[in-house]
């Protein structure tokens, strides 16, 4: 199964990466630690984000669309990197997350997601839409 | 946390450290099941303790040591039982030390290159390649010999005794479980290599069973081999494999029709390629160039690249192609290579191009009744306007081929040449 990992943002890593000693090691020991998980065939993808100063948003109402420039203030729900990893259930994930050097100076959080797989969605996907997305689970047919 | 959360949680570490984990002790005791036992036995004290301390901060290091110490006992025990007098017990202390001391030797050694040394042996040439993918996918991969079996659509029993077979083969040939070094480990490389292929090929273009493809197999095939490129980055020829994979994996969720047929490259839409896969192994095909790249995967996977970074069948680089069937002929000769080549040449360079190339082959035995030559002869006749000729290969090639699908592709291209 698939996973999210997300990092979620803290009032420093929302101020932008420093280069001072301190956060170069964190940078160091993360590099180290995304080795191991590329290793282990664990790892799919991962990236850091800029802070949402850089940001924007779209609202979405109706037909209505609206640009809103970040900064945003919740910055306990922003999300500062991500990775997608390849595991073989949800105690893999947590196990992996729990070797992960402290993503952040100070306290943080790591938000583990499963992604929806074809399997999850079967049950009330129309089959038509189910056969659209999922071409894999289609059994030959007898010719 | 309850106690049966906790064994859970133990269990998912344990699975991310036992092949590490056989790989150190199966250097020491020289035995893949005894490594394998003393691995369960780590686990079973693991899951009654570390409910108790906690999780160790370094949980592979606690369960070598817990092994270890198993295997120190059971050595002690071994010699205890066997010999019966006091002075000889005296002797059988320093013998056991001598042990204790050759195991603590061995398992300080770097970590690496025992899981190499235990990939290398799963993957020894004595076993035959189906021998040499049930043992990897069980002792590298930890795959239980259930998933196995689903995997190859055998019975649990076949693939278990399969295992149980290799390992006294191993066992019978004394191999040491050290990974090779210099020549001798450049000579064993490909049958590592075509081991993880030949899982990747069974997920990819499953030969049996109703599934056309498994991509489960793919995962794990891709997942070994992203494993030997961690352990062995500067060879070409292994990162060169891992490209091939990651990029030919992009294609699965294109490469089943409506029908339920398998579409062609030329057929896919390419909106459903799998992007972060691609740009992975276009990733590992640069580095694989960066470090020669003049071998069959790596040439293998510029090829598939040629394919991958087109947007569209019609944006296909096809000299590229051209060129490196090219190469790819001298390094890895076949006449389906060979007659791959033909149609990039006349795709590159125009039919009479190909027609001069296929020609070379025409006689070659192994593809005497192979449906892809004459259909290919066909196309080449009907672009360069011998129509006539192009529908009697496209008959020709109807007959050969079982697949009815493609009979009737084959017959309607003979239809159209009037």
């Amino acid at each position: 199964m698939r996973v999210m990992v997300f990092v979620k943002a803290t009032e420093d890593s929302e101020k932008g990466i420093s280069p001072t000693a301190e956060t170069m090691k964190l940078f160091e020991a993360m590099g180290r630690f995304n080795e191991e998980l590329s290793n282990a065939g664990v790892l799919l993808a991962g990236d850091g984000l800029k802070p949402s100063s850089q940001a924007k948003r779209v609202a979405f109402d109706g037909p209505g669309r609206t640009v809103i420039d970040g900064p945003f203030a919740e910055t306990r729900e922003l999300v500062a990197g991500y990775w997608l990893w390849e595991v073989k259930n949800m105690d893999e994930a947590v196990a992996w997350v729990k070797r992960c050097p402290n993503p952040m100076l100070g306290p943080s959080e790591i938000e583990i997601r499963p992604l929806y797989e074809m399997a999850d969605l079967q049950e009330f996907l129309t089959p038509e839409a189910a056969e659209i997305n999922d071409p894999t689970r289609r059994k030959l047919s007898r010719a | 946390m309850t106690a049966g959360e906790t064994h859970q949680a133990i269990e998912a570490i344990f699975r991310i450290e036992r092949a590490r984990l056989i790989a150190g002790l199966a250097r020491v005791v020289r035995n893949v099941d005894r490594a394998e036992e003393l691995a369960q036995d780590a686990l079973v004290v693991a899951l009654s303790e570390w409910p108790k301390t906690g999780v160790p901060a370094n949980p592979g290091a606690w369960l070598m040591t817990a092994a270890k110490r198993r295997a120190i006992d059971a050595i002690r025990r071994d010699r205890m039982r066997e010999r019966k007098h006091e002075e000889i017990a005296r002797e059988l202390d320093d013998a056991s030390e001598d042990a204790a001391e050759a195991i603590e030797a061995a398992m300080d050694d770097d970590l690496g290159d025992e899981l190499l040394g235990l990939i290398f042996t799963a993957c020894h040439p004595i076993l035959s390649p189906d021998a040499r993918a049930a043992l990897t996918l069980r002792v590298i991969g930890g795959l239980t010999t259930d998933e196995i079996a689903r995997a190859f659509l055998t019975s649990e029993a076949t693939i278990a005794q399969r295992i149980v077979r290799a390992k006294r083969t191993i066992g019978k040939a004394g191999l040491t479980f050290e990974a090779p070094r210099g020549p001798e480990r450049a000579a064993r490389l490909p049958s590592v290599l075509e081991v993880i292929y030949l899982i990747f090929n069974e997920g990819y273009a499953a030969t049996a069973g109703d599934d056309l493809v498994r991509p489960s197999l793919c995962l794990e095939a891709r997942r070994l081999g992203r494993m030997l490129a961690g352990l062995m980055p500067e060879d070409a020829e292994v990162v060169g494999l891992l490209a091939l994979m990651e990029i030919q994996a992009s294609r699965l969720n294109a490469r089943i029709g409506p029908d339920g047929a398998l579409l062609t490259l030329n057929e896919q839409n390419r909106a459903r390629w799998d992007q972060l896969m691609i740009r992975r192994g276009l990733d590992a095909l640069a580095r694989a160039e960066a470090l020669g790249g003049k071998g069959p995967y790596a040439l293998q996977a510029a090829l598939a690249a040629c394919h991958a970074r087109a947007r569209s069948a019609a944006d296909t680089d096809w000299p590229r192609i051209a060129a490196l069937y090219d190469r790819l002929r001298v390094v890895s000769p076949s006449p389906v290579i060979d007659l791959n080549r033909a149609v990039a040449h006349s795709m590159a360079f125009g039919p009479e191009a190909g027609l001069r190339l296929i020609d070379e082959i025409a006689d070659a035995a192994a593809l005497r009744n192979y449906a892809p030559l004459p259909a290919a002869r066909g196309d080449f006749l009907f672009r360069a306007g011998r129509s006539a000729e192009a529908r009697s290969e496209f008959q020709a090639a109807a007959s050969l081929t079982r697949n009815a699908r493609e009979r009737a592709f084959l017959l309607a291209r003979a239809d159209a040449c009037g």
